[in-house]
């Protein structure tokens, strides 16, 4: 992989870190400043020409959500029976939609939404995904036989199918969204944890803290969960658009996020059947919706150059 | 051998008690019937004798077994929807369009996603390659409903060459399949490309081509060869996912198949339909798995079963 941008390639490429016995101490100070953990792991990022493609997408989206309320002109839920079925104008950029609210505004506010879903469905895969891949890693056994087959149960079930009938128990809206995607989201944060355990283990490293006599609950803190952080971090931000996109298609299906609240899911949905038509209605959440993805799941290529020990060339 | 197929087989019998179950429980956990008042209005004595005809009045575990006996022997009952019509004849009937619809996106999507993956390694680092592989990621991560949308509003509204939906005939067939193949194209591309450049590396196509074997008898006897098992692996969990329907693709192109199904049954609390549904997706989902790792057995002597 190339280097982008104008700047020198840096020479260390080999071990990261490792100053080899001989080297001047001009050179080991370059090393040492260029090869950094964080420092190295920004080259790589930057090695590769789409991460920060992703990241900059993901960096306006995330402006987007948090000036919702400086950057839409009108409101996102006030209808107005007069300008309804406009396309796009200089008054309204988007167009409005089928009760004239301006189409613009609930994109914009959209944005809000898809984050919002994206972020806290990651929040709780990662709490519930590391504690119970933890404890299966950790304490093997019984405790490790329970958790596996959790997950193969949960994961053996049509999803699409329990979210259906999870959402019709519990009604449409934010919260139930939230709590259906979370559900089965939990699942590759645990196992990833626990294979990573498993590997980290019997590591040189974790017989010597433990021979230094470290107690069961330092060496999981201390020294296993840096170390395995690297791939857990690049499977959140792959598990982030995989939430977005689960909220977009349960709204799309009309058992997702509930009108007024805007979704672009819901308005991709709903612009189906006058599609013929109002186009703008169906291409602006569409494309909103790509866009979201190819960030994410860019920059989350990007991270796993940089971060997974295992792709590195 | 046998004996491997018989133990997955067993474990297959496991995991569709345990779909029937949850689906079961959560199923009846959903307030509200199939013959509620607000939904059709009629007389006490009425309800109760439809509701004693398809034993909606038993006990639910009662309700189970009956359940669970009679899918033993391949009976699963009326659907509620569809009145007349056994729950077999309504999926055989709907079934057949998803499973055209699949059949056609695997035709399109396997060779697509091997061709570009070969030609992306042949041209390792060239615009090609970049080109090649930013399609496999936008296919990948773009949703099957964002790219119909876009192939909609690209073919039918503004180049007028195809119509919007239905499926009667192959010009019907164009944007549903290319919406639902461009994944698995992508997924399939990537793969066959990381493959490819590793087998092309490997001593046994430096041999081949040290005693001179033309460059495509290369590709096909020693590299391709090699990198099928990897292929096959990522390519077989996404047969099932083509064959139970797209829920997504069929009501964006108002095609009549199968995945509509699972939101109107929950719907419609269309008991029957929903536990033979589970039961469908869960058994095609397990059946691909397991023929995966029977064909790897088949094509890859080196993998033996550990007895």
């Amino acid at each position: 992989m190339r280097p982008a941008g104008a700047a020198p390639a840096p020479s260390s490429s080999g071990l990261p870190g490792v100053a080899l016995p001989g080297t001047s101490v001009l050179a080991m100070g370059r090393a040492a400043r260029e090869s950094s953990p964080g420092g190295e792991a920004w080259r790589r990022f930057r090695a590769n020409r789409l991460g920060p493609l992703g990241l900059v997408i993901v960096l306006l989206l995330v402006l987007l959500a948090i000036g919702a309320p400086l950057i839409a002109p009108y409101p996102y839920d006030k209808p107005d029976f007069g300008a309804a079925w406009q396309f796009p104008s200089r008054q309204h950029l988007m167009g409005t939609d089928g009760i004239g609210r301006d189409f613009f505004s609930r994109i914009v506010y959209g944005a809000r939404t898809s984050l919002a879903i994206g972020l806290s469905a990651q929040a709780i895969a990662l709490t519930l995904g590391i504690l119970l891949g933890l404890a299966a890693g950790m304490r093997g056994g019984m405790v490790d036989f329970v958790v596996m087959r959790l997950v193969d149960a949960v994961w053996a079930f049509p999803r699409l199918l329990f979210a259906i009938m999870l959402l019709t128990v519990l009604g449409s809206g934010f919260t139930n969204v939230l709590f259906a995607i979370a559900v089965t989201g939990w699942i590759p944060i645990c196992r990833l944890t626990r294979a990573q355990l498993l590997g980290q283990r019997e590591q040189e490293y974790v017989a010597a803290a433990r021979a230094i006599g470290a107690t069961e609950r330092r060496v999981a803190r201390v020294h296993l969960l840096p170390n395995i952080m690297g791939p857990i971090i690049v499977a959140l931000t792959l598990g982030v658009p995989e939430a977005i996109f689960a909220e977009a298609g349960l709204s799309f299906l009309g058992i997702g996020i509930n009108p007024p609240i805007p979704s672009w899911g819901q308005m991709v949905g709903e612009s189906v059947s006058t599609i013929r038509f109002y186009w703008h209605l169906a291409l602006f959440p569409a494309v909103m919706i790509g866009l979201t993805m190819l960030g994410f799941v860019l920059m989350g290529d990007g991270l796993r150059d940089a971060l997974d020990p295992r792709s590195r060339s | 051998m046998g004996r491997y197929i018989l133990l997955r087989l067993g474990g297959l019998a496991g995991v569709l008690i345990a779909v029937s179950v949850v689906t079961f429980v959560l199923m009846h956990l959903i307030p509200g019937g199939p013959y509620d008042e607000e939904k059709m209005p009629l007389s006490e004595e009425a309800k109760a004798n439809i509701l004693r005809s398809y034993g909606l009045d038993k006990p639910l575990w009662q309700q189970y077994l009956l359940f669970a006996g009679n899918a033993l022997r391949f009976e699963f009952g009326y659907s509620y929807q569809s009145p007349g019509e056994t729950v077999t004849q309504l999926i055989s009937r709907v079934w057949t369009v998803s499973l055209q619809l699949g059949a056609l996106t695997l035709a399109v999507a396997i060779p697509l996603g091997l061709g570009l993956g070969i030609v992306a390694a042949s041209h390792r680092n060239s615009w090609l390659d970049n080109f090649v592989t930013l399609l496999a990621t936008a296919g990948i991560v773009l949703p099957t409903f964002v790219v119909g949308i876009l192939l909609i509003l690209l073919f039918s509204n503004t180049l007028h060459w195809l119509p919007t939906g239905g499926w009667e005939g192959p010009r019907t067939w164009v944007m549903p399949v290319i919406a639902y193949a461009l994944g698995p194209a992508g997924i399939i591309a990537r793969y066959t490309r990381t493959c490819v450049i590793e087998g092309a590396g490997a001593d046994y196509v430096r041999t081949a081509r040290a005693k001179g074997l033309r460059e495509g008898a290369v590709m096909w006897r020693h590299v391709l060869r090699n990198a099928a098992i990897p292929i096959l692996t990522i390519a077989g969990p996404l047969v099932p996912d083509l064959l139970t329907g797209s829920i997504f693709i069929e009501t964006i192109f108002r095609i009549p198949g199968l995945g509509s199904y699972f939101v109107t049954s929950v719907y419609q609390r269309d008991y029957p339909m929903i536990m033979t549904l589970a039961l469908l997706a869960a058994f095609v989902v397990s059946i691909a798995y397991l023929s995966t790792d029977l064909i790897y057995l088949a094509i890859d002597p080196r993998i033996r079963l550990a007895s």
